[in-house]
């Protein structure tokens, strides 16, 4: 009970600005504090009744004095709404050398899973100094990311990636609690980030694994949940191929349109979850929903393999779907071959597109 | 100053329990139950309410005292179970709420004075006003019953899909004792709005309206145009939960943050219709006890005007870390500041109206000026939490919860208060005891800052809210939080006590005590049931007070000595 603090621990480089700009925030709300109740306490005694003081003529108004503490403040508060801004930015902004770490939030647990394979529970090992993204989604409710000491809260929703991202600045255990109501134990959804030192975090990387990275393990998946039978090499079925799909723009059936969306982490957890939703122009809506059939975590780890493949294929810096199969399929592709090759699809697929 | 006295009609003098020489008022106008339950006198229609507030009040009290002792120990050791807390916070939140903070200022003091001061016989729709009442009752009612059926445990901000797919409670039950409470608030608002424009009494200009009418007007067209919206998004709460429709729950192909935007809409603004009537409280009695006219009467009128237009555009500030855009919380957040510049017009309008005064510290006046400091810090850290950056540090945590207890009890609680002390004469004709008034306004600010200022702490360390147990090293704040609310409760007793105990011991009071301006202070004390003897014509305008006067002959508004007897001893 004794070992309470009146100041939160720094342990991220964004803690110390973010302090700053707090205790900044703070001494406008004390001067202000003050001001008032001091102008109310001079002013109450002063004209208290029976003091002997000048009482002729008390103004009703003065348009001045009502610009002035509209105005001053009005500056003051501009200053405010800047200063936060500019830290709000920069929290949406991680860096590019940021390691990702996915973390899945469900009722009532953190669970976080590493590139390298390791996976954890309330805990969330990390490098100090090391600029780290969290790649959050929930599987049920809404819940909330929060590390009071690196000064980080972002809400993890269902449905939905939202990230968070710190670089830790000091060694050691610091709690994270989820800060949106969940349900029964919510107040018991926490744990700790472990800050290690960067020789620590491989140590404890490589300590008690089987050493499959998550990539691997969602190549496993791939196969387990018959991705590969129609997106592979050899499928038979006419699916997309997903060689250097993700982070590049795909063509997307609209109607009588085509959208290009990006592939990105949504699209791909849309496209394995609600296929129909999005179809690649010039492919039939064959494939099935795997709604409530993979969990998150999961689908975290397909969507690395998935992602592990857009490097694989340095040939095809835009995705091209594989006109190939037309011929084996005759009759497959359905009426997308209308689609207006104008609107920005690659010159050279038109003469595939021809039947 | 004039003053009409009623006379009493050959009707009223057939009615029992008429003493032979008063005449009957408001509250002597019969006595039997029927007379009570289904009159359409507005002063009755408000006391109803005042039971009705006070009884939901104690409830959410209630709560209050059992979340405190439980924060008392990080462990769980009171409830013993985290679902029974997570019912009692959401009890004490909807229960004060909705049926607390909203009719608060408005139902009672609103009803009773409205048609008052701008010289009307009564509000536009009388039994629209009584059809209010009946239906915030039973919404009320609606809630406690489903309380002692097994509760509700969402909070009062009803998230999806929690709500709506995972919450093991009555969800759908309390949605609908929410929604069908709204139509007490439209109706109410509708009724405010109507009289407002046509009952005024001529010479009742806009320009002469008392600051409290202008604080229930613009409050009353936040809750016409707002709780629809609520109505709303709660509707669709009860409709995806209970036929399954897709509309925030993501798994059904539904989206969680509208649900947020929908909420947020109107439960922002609904900050504005709890706190604006405590700033028409506020408005009327610092004038009375500085014996001055308001500084900046315009000024005045036009800052609640303009914060109940900017209360609509402002909601998303409650969503900066849910996933919304970076560019809407960057609007949101730039468009909130703009609030505090009208917040700070009444603020410093407030204190000017001292200056060049004669200040009286009677119980009302110790409210006011209790309100000036608790809103204030109140509104400022409301600025840090509107601050992007800062926000999101402290979002969801204690520090939350300190600031809207700052402006929600700090402010309306504490605006009630005082305008239950300053109207208590003019409602009941009955003094309070005023030593006990002022002790009671002492413990009640004591006891606030004690309750909620060591929460600021609490969430700037980053205790979350809504946590049932807590880590080791936030106990020690937490235990001065429940000692706070401790003294606060006994505060809030007091007051209950003295004023029923008040109806039968204390002096009795004249239609104008306090010698206050306004047309409400020019009928007798407890107002006949037709409020005024014939149609009052004005042609002053308001606050028309004299420092000067009151230093020449200062009264006891208590006491027996009349004004010239403390003249001559002054």
């Amino acid at each position: 009970m004794w070992n309470f603090r009146l100041f939160p621990e720094q342990a991220s480089s964004f803690a110390g600005r973010y302090d700053f700009t707090f205790w900044f925030e703070v001494a406008i709300c004390l001067f202000f504090t003050f001001f008032v109740s001091l102008i109310t306490v001079v002013l109450a005694i002063r004209y208290r009744r029976g003091s002997k003081v000048n009482r002729v003529h008390p103004p009703t108004h003065s348009t001045i004095l009502e610009l002035v503490w509209s105005g001053v403040p009005f500056v003051i508060l501009m200053a405010m709404f800047a200063v936060s801004a500019v830290l709000f930015v920069e929290q949406y902004s991680s860096p590019a050398d940021a390691a990702v770490i996915d973390v899945v939030g469900k009722q009532w647990m953190w669970k976080a899973q590493h590139s390298a394979g390791k996976k954890e529970i309330n805990e969330l090992h990390v490098p100090l100094g090391q600029a780290t993204r969290l790649h959050m989604i929930s599987q049920d409710v809404i819940h909330s990311f929060f590390i009071p000491a690196f000064r980080v809260k972002q809400d993890v929703l269902p449905g939905r990636y939202t990230e968070l991202w710190f670089r830790p600045t000091k060694v050691g255990r610091f709690r994270i609690f989820c800060t949106e109501y969940c349900g029964t134990d919510h107040s018991a959804m926490g744990g700790y980030v472990e800050v290690l030192s960067p020789a620590d975090y491989e140590r404890w990387l490589e300590s008690g694994t089987t050493g499959v990275t998550q990539i691997e393990e969602g190549k496993k998946l791939f196969t387990q949940y018959h991705c590969a039978g129609c997106h592979n090499e050899n499928a038979t079925v006419r699916a997309p191929r997903l060689e250097g799909v993700y982070g590049k723009p795909v063509p997307i059936q609209h109607g009588e349109q085509v959208e290009f969306v990006k592939a990105d982490d949504r699209y791909i957890r849309d496209s394995i979850l609600l296929p129909k939703s999005q179809v690649v122009a010039g492919y039939q809506p064959l494939m099935p929903s795997y709604e409530g059939q993979i969990n998150e975590e999961d689908l975290l780890k397909i969507t690395a393999y998935i992602k592990s493949l857009a490097l694989k294929s340095e040939a095809l810096p835009t995705y091209v779907p594989e006109y190939d199969v037309d011929k084996d399929m005759p009759g497959a592709r359905g009426s997308e071959a209308e689609y207006d090759v104008d609107k920005g699809l690659k010159p050279g697929r038109e003469a595939g597109e021809k039947k | 100053m004039s003053t009409h006295v009623h006379s009493s009609s050959t009707a009223h003098s057939v009615a029992p329990n008429s003493s032979s020489d008063e005449p009957l008022n408001y509250l002597t106008n019969g006595h039997t139950v029927k007379s009570w339950l289904l009159t359409l006198d507005h002063k009755r229609i408000a006391l109803l309410y005042l039971a009705g507030v006070v009884f939901f009040f104690l409830v959410g009290g209630v709560m209050a005292s059992v979340i405190r002792m439980e924060l008392m120990t990080p462990g769980g050791d009171v409830l013993y179970s985290p679902d029974a807390y997570n019912r009692v916070f959401t009890v004490h939140g909807v229960v004060m709420i909705f049926f607390f903070l909203v009719p608060s200022v408005p139902g009672v003091l609103g009803n009773f004075l409205l048609p008052l001061m701008i010289g009307a016989r009564d509000l536009a729709f009388p039994k629209l006003n009584l059809l209010s009442w009946y239906i915030y009752i039973f919404g009320g009612v609606s809630a406690l019953l489903i309380v002692l059926l097994g509760g509700i445990d969402t909070g009062w901000t009803f998230y999806a899909p929690f709500s709506t797919t995972f919450s093991n409670s009555l969800v759908v039950p309390a949605a609908i004792a929410v929604f069908i409470t709204g139509f007490s608030s439209i109706l109410t608002g509708l009724n405010f709005v109507v009289t407002t424009h046509t009952m005024r009494a001529p010479g009742m200009t806009w320009g002469r309206l008392p600051l409290f009418v202008w604080a229930i007007y613009a409050t009353s067209l936040i809750m016409v145009l707002g709780t629809p919206v609520l109505a709303v998004a709660i509707a669709l709460i009860g409709v995806e939960r209970a036929f399954g429709v897709g509309i925030f729950d993501p798994a059904l192909g539904g989206d969680p943050i509208l649900f947020q935007h929908l909420f947020w809409f109107y439960s922002h603004p609904a900050v504005y219709i709890m706190l604006l009537p405590g700033m028409g409280v506020i408005n009327e009695i610092i004038p009375c006890f500085a014996r001055r006219p308001i500084f900046g009467y315009k000024a005045m009128a036009g800052a609640m005007l303009g914060i109940a237009v900017l209360g609509f555009v402002v909601w998303g500030h409650h969503m900066f870390v849910s996933g919304q855009s970076m560019y809407a919380g960057l609007v949101f957040s730039f468009l909130t500041f703009f609030v505090a510049v009208p917040s700070g017009i009444k603020v410093f309008n407030w204190t000017s109206t001292m200056y060049k005064g004669s200040v009286n510290f009677d119980t009302p006046m110790l409210y006011a000026i209790a309100f000036i400091g608790l809103f204030t810090i109140g509104g400022v850290t409301g600025l840090m939490l509107a601050s992007l950056g800062v926000d999101v540090h402290l979002h969801d945590t204690y520090f939350v919860v300190a600031h809207f207890h700052y402006v929600m009890v700090g402010g309306t609680v504490t605006a009630f208060l005082g305008g239950m002390h300053f109207w208590w004469p003019k409602m009941t004709g009955r003094m309070y005891p005023e030593i006990w008034g002022k002790l009671s306004a002492i413990v009640v600010f004591i006891g606030f800052n004690l309750t909620f200022f060591p929460q600021f702490l609490l969430g700037y360390l980053g205790m979350p809210r809504r946590y049932y147990e807590y880590p080791g090293e936030f106990q020690v704040l937490n235990v001065l939080s429940s000692a706070g609310a401790s003294i606060l409760a006994f505060g809030f007793l007091m007051p209950i006590v003295y004023f029923a105990l008040s109806l039968k011991f204390s002096p009795k009071a004249g239609p104008n005590p306090w010698r206050a301006t306004g047309l409400e202070w020019e009928t007798s004390s407890p107002p006949p049931t037709e409020n005024f003897a014939s149609t009052p014509v004005i042609t002053t305008e308001p606050y028309n007070y004299s420092p000067e006067d009151s230093e020449r002959a200062p009264w006891d508004p208590f006491g027996s000595t009349t004004p010239e007897e403390v003249a001559h001893v002054g």
